[in-house]
């Protein structure tokens, strides 16, 4: 990428805390994102829009893991708990005949964000490697609470009767429809976490990120802006799991699952930790070897892993890495 | 897998304790064997995450992997020699070369690394491990027979009979945990290891072998989840993904007792046991004297599932730095 003199000043006044939204990289990515449904209808790939749906879930997810991860320094390994507990308010209001997006989506969000406000308080209470096994254990905790649940399906899962119901003459069954509603929510999504990045808020969680200490020192009530950012976080992944259980029209623990927290690792780290587009970038990479790999070889995972070790010994900080590391040389 | 054996017990006595109420006492006596073996057998894998964390400064997903990869081998050599000893110690030494394999070649590159890159090149390693395995041994699972003269119940008190080859276990489980703390107590290498738990940079300043340290204990602590493996092996399936349940309850335990410490480890893994073995029986029966069958069928096991979570968020709220702090 050729930057000009000009462009790399720009950077260097908006600091390092800053990581901006710029239009020359956002809106081609827009323009290409509601052109796509588009394209694969006069293409005859419609297939492709429910691949790029669950794409933008999983990217929403994950970057709302990297706002905690890349930016605050809390290594949480128990996304999938707030991820699961999203897609089980919609299967649960579901079940009990209240199909409106408008409740079950915004029930999701607060019960991703509650779960995230109770396991964070006491989880914050540690740090480091017991912080990561700490969110690990409380998210097997939800887990195995929802396989023993049988009124709520248990380990079968619950299967949704039909999508969320949206009004406004919108019809969340089609998939194109449905492709917009999730690139509306996630842009928005997306958008709200870059403000607060670019936020006082967001500066303090990178702070805190940089030097904790020095962070209180200056009189920041660390604890609390952590702990917010964890809930925040919990919220967006709450979010996107009542996006997931609206495509698949299933929900079952599997969600919850603590390989799916370390697929939404895996994903920042692929996509490049404290990247702003750090979750976008690693959902599409990981999907796409997931698509590609499996496609060859039913021991997909096998080479999943291989890749993973290899980015973590050879290209500690992502894909997005590698590709500044280009531009600035 | 864990789970299956614990309940055919639990419901075996479960049974009987509605039959004739007077049995109480040898109910919780029974829930207590069981406890033994599930926490010692846990010790085993905990003791070894324990020191590699506590030493190394190295959080190893991995570990559940070497549990199931242990199991394997001693299925494996077992079946192939028709000797449950011999698969027992051909399959505990070839993980521990497996272990020392995997230290030179992978895990050696790790232990400047920040946590975040060790757990995903350790949940790599995990993902590698599940599908090499289902690539050599396929996806069913392996049986392996119970070794000779251990398969049948041993009468311990009138009304109280108990099979053999659990108790064995915990015999097992009860003599390695011995040899384990004079292993780390008595011994100039043991002094290493807790001079490097609590103080890596002094403990290398002082002399020792660091490098040679690291690699026999990650080595040794896959030999001793073999054992684990091994050893559980005849009363549970040797499948894939077997050693994931039990690593993170492993992970919980050392937690509890606090990182680094031998001593929090086994308290730890006993605790555990009890609390998941004990509870699994007991808050069932507890929610149905309070509430009625309906709510012990139904809420009794979701409260017995998630006591441990309970216990570790007690311990961690009240003791940050486990019950036994290594460090400091």
């Amino acid at each position: 990428m050729a930057e000009t003199a000009g462009g790399r000043a720009a950077r260097a006044a908006c600091g390092l805390l800053d990581h901006p939204v710029r239009i020359r990289i956002a809106l081609p990515l827009l323009i290409v994102l509601v052109a796509l449904p588009l394209v694969a209808q006069i293409l005859g790939a419609d297939y492709y829009t429910g691949v790029v749906s669950r794409i933008l879930i999983f990217a929403l997810a994950a970057s709302s893991l990297n706002l905690i991860v890349g930016f605050g320094g809390m290594v949480s390994f128990g996304h999938a708990a707030f991820f699961g507990v999203g897609a089980y308010a919609v299967g649960i209001l579901m079940q009990y005949g209240v199909t409106s997006a408008w409740i079950s989506w915004p029930a999701a969000i607060v019960a991703g964000a509650a779960f995230a406000l109770v396991i964070g308080a006491i989880s914050l209470r540690t740090r480091g490697v017991y912080f990561i096994m700490i969110t690990l254990a409380f998210a097997q905790m939800v887990f195995y609470l929802m396989v023993s649940l049988k009124a709520w399906g248990g380990e079968d899962g619950i299967t949704l009767a039909s999508r969320s119901r949206v009004g406004l003459g919108v019809d969340l069954a089609s998939d194109t429809q449905f492709y917009y509603a999730v690139l509306l929510v996630s842009a928005l999504a997306f958008i709200v976490m870059a403000r607060l990045l670019n936020a006082r808020f967001g500066h303090v969680l990178q702070a805190i990120h940089e030097n904790e200490t020095r962070t209180a020192a200056l009189g920041f009530p660390v604890y609390r802006y952590k702990l917010i950012g964890f809930t925040i976080a919990g919220a967006v992944a709450g979010l996107a799991g009542a996006l997931l259980a609206n495509q698949t029209s299933f929900v079952s623990p599997a969600l919850l699952d603590w390989q799916q927290s370390g697929i939404f690792l895996i994903m920042i780290i692929l996509g490049g930790v404290g990247h702003l587009y750090g979750g976008l970038i690693g959902a599409v990479v990981f999907l796409l070897i997931q698509e590609i790999a499996s496609s060859y070889t039913i021991y997909w995972q096998f080479i999943l892993g291989a890749v993973l070790l290899a980015v973590v010994l050879f290209a500690p900080n992502g894909v997005m890495s590698m590709l500044q590391r280009r531009a600035r040389a | 897998m864990q789970r299956r054996g614990q309940c055919d017990i639990a419901s075996f006595s479960r049974a009987r304790w509605r039959g004739r109420s007077d049995v109480n006492g040898i109910l919780i006596i029974e829930q207590l064997l069981n406890s033994l073996q599930f926490g010692l057998m846990l010790f085993l894998l905990a003791a070894g995450l324990t020191l590699v964390f506590g030493i190394m400064d190295l959080i190893n997903l991995a570990h559940g992997s070497l549990y199931m990869i242990g199991a394997y081998l001693v299925a494996t050599i077992a079946t192939v020699s028709g000797s449950f000893w011999i698969g027992l110690a051909g399959g505990v030494v070839a993980s521990g070369v497996f272990g020392a394999i995997l230290e030179v070649s992978v895990i050696r590159r790790l232990y400047a690394r920040d946590p975040l890159s060790q757990v995903l090149a350790t949940f790599a390693l995990l993902l590698m491990a599940n599908e090499g395995v289902r690539m050599i041994w396929g996806s069913s699972p392996l049986v392996m027979p119970m070794p000779v003269g251990l398969g049948g119940p041993v009468r311990l008190l009138p009304g109280l009979s108990y099979p053999a080859y659990r108790l064995f276990i915990i015999g097992a489980g009860l003599l390695i945990a011995v040899l384990l703390y004079l292993l780390v107590t008595r011994t100039r290498i043991g002094m290493q290891v807790r001079a490097g738990a609590s103080n890596r940079e002094m403990a290398r300043a002082m002399g020792a072998n660091v490098r040679l340290l690291f690699l026999a204990l990650f080595a040794f602590g896959a030999a001793l989840c073999a054992v684990a493996g091994g050893l559980l092996g005849p009363l549970l399936a040797v499948q894939i993904g077997m050693g994931e349940s039990i690593l993170i309850l492993a992970f919980v335990v050392i937690v509890i007792g606090g990182i680094g410490s031998m001593r929090g480890a086994l308290v730890g893994a006993l605790l555990v046991g009890v609390v998941d073995t004990a509870g699994r029986t007991l808050v069932p029966l507890l929610f149905g004297a309070l509430m009625g069958p309906a709510a012990a069928s139904n809420a009794g096991p979701a409260a017995a599932s998630i006591l441990i979570y309970v216990l570790m968020a007690a311990v961690l709220f009240w003791k940050p730095q486990g019950l036994f702090p290594a460090n400091g």
